[in-house]
């Protein structure tokens, strides 16, 4: 087995495993958590597909590593704004959970936002 | 093909599309730079800039006939990103560009900042975060570069998310973190697909990967990890899940914004991805599989709409099951019917934009002057607040298909490609979806126009009724469409227009 094909198993390995925290754990902030694992592992397959140099036969692509670089910087956006919601979830329930009676309940006051 | 080659040079009026990203885009930073006294006259100042630009960019593939590029520092493809305009995304551009501003009338009243008062978080935020929505939609309705679009997807995220929960209350911020979760999900499968695709063919520009794609394992992998991801931020049944709670607690605005406008944005990449990306593929499956799905939506969506006690969750119920109208499209993109799929895919976008714009503003109006949305206590008030009903009627209207209206034309036309292709499921599945758009309908109108004595709390205002009205009567108009509309649709579409020879 070659270091790219074991690099690959790992990343699928990250994502799958990602994908089944969060599917699986209704607790927000391991969700987000599960989501940087499936996060990892993308970057990971972005690391193989730099080193094979599909682009142009280079030794090493830069731009699938430029576009990790971004992606890093978006993901890392998303997790600060998925934690903030979270902890203010926890500030005005006391609870950080995406269970189906999770507060979508219909009904609610009913009226719009004002 | 020559198509390729004029595809990835620049092109006259080309200029003008860095100006669509970039004007709102300028807007969000002078929104923060100037505070939030400054951030409402600062986007309605460049609304209409928007809209002169989003004509403009609309005239100029009117003109030539061929999609409008523009190459990013002068750099060409491979290397180099290009933005790109056809006549899908030109009239995506315009729409938008009408909604919002609509949508910021709306909520005019309930984000001013008087001259004088102190600055509050709330008006801030709306307007930072509409400029930036459309910011967002102009990148996504105009990159050439899968990666690109990448990014322009998580913004749109990034923008949209924070406006179901701008009052606090805990099941906003619920649905809100739920709609992010789902978004992350979807955009980091699309992020996967991308990295498939660079690896295979060295290359993300949507034009030079379109010539190179062949049916692969690599590509079908790619395909359907893009799809699967992109489908989840578009809410396609069984996808749905986090739609009707964001969609139905946000402020009306934001409810109009969210349904008519950003559920398209990922829904307009799916089109780019199939239509324009891998024309290469064998479509009949995956179109299937998709039309499938949004069969389901119609079905399901539009009977768990006729069960809902709140006018607002109805009506994002009605958008979950009018999503699955869009996804008809894609198992009759090849064929002499593909023009006519093509033009009733996009003709259901643009009509159902303005007409759950329109409804969902009438809805906030309601649910202000009567202090509730409940469907069981709006007896009489369609004699209290007749203008208010006939905007939520007429945009009914074109959510049931019926004529004279925009839904109507998508429908038909929709339809008419279905028979003709002998693939009569999706023509029954239409029918059906009217018929139950027209019960749900029912139930909220026939109790408003009852002859009771309405229990208003106060009276709307006639402005903010005018602007439901207008988006409405928009949604109508569409029906009006004349042919060379639809040709234009066509510009810069392989798919349908290989079918159009």
């Amino acid at each position: 087995m070659t270091s790219g094909t074991l690099a690959g198993l790992v990343g699928a390995a990250l994502v799958g495993l990602g994908l089944y925290g969060v599917i699986v754990d209704p607790q927000a902030l391991r969700k987000i958590l599960a989501f940087n694992l499936i996060g990892s592992g993308v970057f990971l397959v972005f690391g193989i597909v730099a080193r094979k140099g599909a682009a142009a036969g280079l030794q090493s692509d830069p731009i699938p590593q430029a576009m990790v670089i971004t992606g890093i910087v978006v993901a890392f956006a998303a997790s600060a704004l998925a934690v903030a919601l979270t902890l203010r979830l926890f500030e005005e329930t006391g609870r950080a959970s995406l269970r189906a009676d999770g507060g979508a309940k219909p009904g609610g006051d009913g009226a719009g936002p004002e | 093909m020559s198509e390729g080659a004029s595809a990835i040079a620049a092109t006259a009026g080309g200029s003008l599309l860095p100006l669509a990203i970039l004007v709102p885009a300028t807007g969000v930073l002078l929104s923060f730079l100037l505070g939030g006294r400054q951030a409402q006259r600062i986007a309605f100042g460049l609304m209409p800039v928007q809209f002169v630009i989003a004509i403009g960019i609309a005239s100029f593939v009117w003109r030539s006939g061929e999609p409008v590029v523009y190459l990013l520092g002068g750099y060409v493809p491979p290397l180099g990103i290009a933005l790109r305009a056809d006549g899908f995304s030109a009239v995506m551009l315009v729409t938008a560009s009408l909604i919002m501003p609509a949508a910021g009338l709306y909520a005019w009243v309930n984000f001013s900042t008087p001259r004088g008062s102190t600055e509050r978080r709330g008006p801030l935020v709306v307007w930072t975060l509409l400029q930036a929505v459309q910011a967002a939609l102009s990148l996504i309705f105009l990159g050439g570069d899968l990666f690109n679009l990448y990014v322009a997807l998580e913004l749109l995220t990034f923008a949209a998310v924070p406006l179901v929960c701008l009052d606090g209350r805990p099941e906003t911020l619920a649905a809100a973190l739920r709609y992010l979760m789902f978004a992350l999900f979807g955009a980091l499968f699309y992020l996967l697909g991308v990295a498939l695709l660079y690896g295979a063919y060295g290359t993300l520009d949507i034009v030079l990967l379109s010539e190179r794609i062949r049916a692969e394992p690599a590509v079908w992998l790619a395909a359907g990890l893009m799809t699967a991801g992109l489908l989840a931020k578009t809410a396609l049944f069984p996808l749905h899940l986090w739609l009707p709670p964001a969609h139905a607690n946000a402020p009306a605005a934001a409810s109009a914004v969210l349904s008519g406008l950003v559920v398209k944005g990922s829904f307009f990449l799916i089109v780019r991805l199939w239509f324009n990306v891998l024309p290469a593929l064998p479509g009949a499956v995956p179109g299937t599989i998709l039309a499938t799905l949004g069969s389901a939506a119609i079905l399901v969506g539009s009977t768990l709409a006729l069960r809902q006690e709140r006018l607002k969750l109805m009506i994002a119920y009605s958008t979950v099951a009018q999503i699955g109208y869009l996804f008809l499209m894609f198992p009759l993109g090849s064929g002499p019917w593909a023009a006519d799929a093509f033009s009733g895919g996009v003709m259901q976008a643009l009509s159902h934009a303005f007409a759950k714009a329109a409804m969902f503003l009438s809805a906030g109006l309601i649910a202000e002057s009567l202090g509730h949305d409940r469907i069981a206590g709006l007896g009489g008030a369609g004699r209290a607040m007749p203008i208010t009903f006939l905007a939520l009627g007429l945009g009914g209207l074109s959510l049931m298909g019926l004529p004279p209206s925009g839904g109507f034309a998508a429908k038909w036309l929709l339809m008419k490609a279905s028979i003709a292709a002998g693939q009569w499921v999706w023509a029954a599945v239409m029918l059906a979806g009217g018929l139950l758009a027209g019960g749900y309908l029912y139930r909220a109108l026939a109790p408003a126009l009852s002859g009771e004595p309405p229990n208003m709390k106060a009276a709307p205002r006639r402005s903010r009724e005018g602007v439901a009205l207008a988006l409405a009567l928009a949604a109508v108009l569409l029906a009006f469409a004349p042919p060379p509309f639809f040709a234009f649709l066509q510009i810069g579409c392989p798919a349908a227009s290989v079918a159009l020879r």
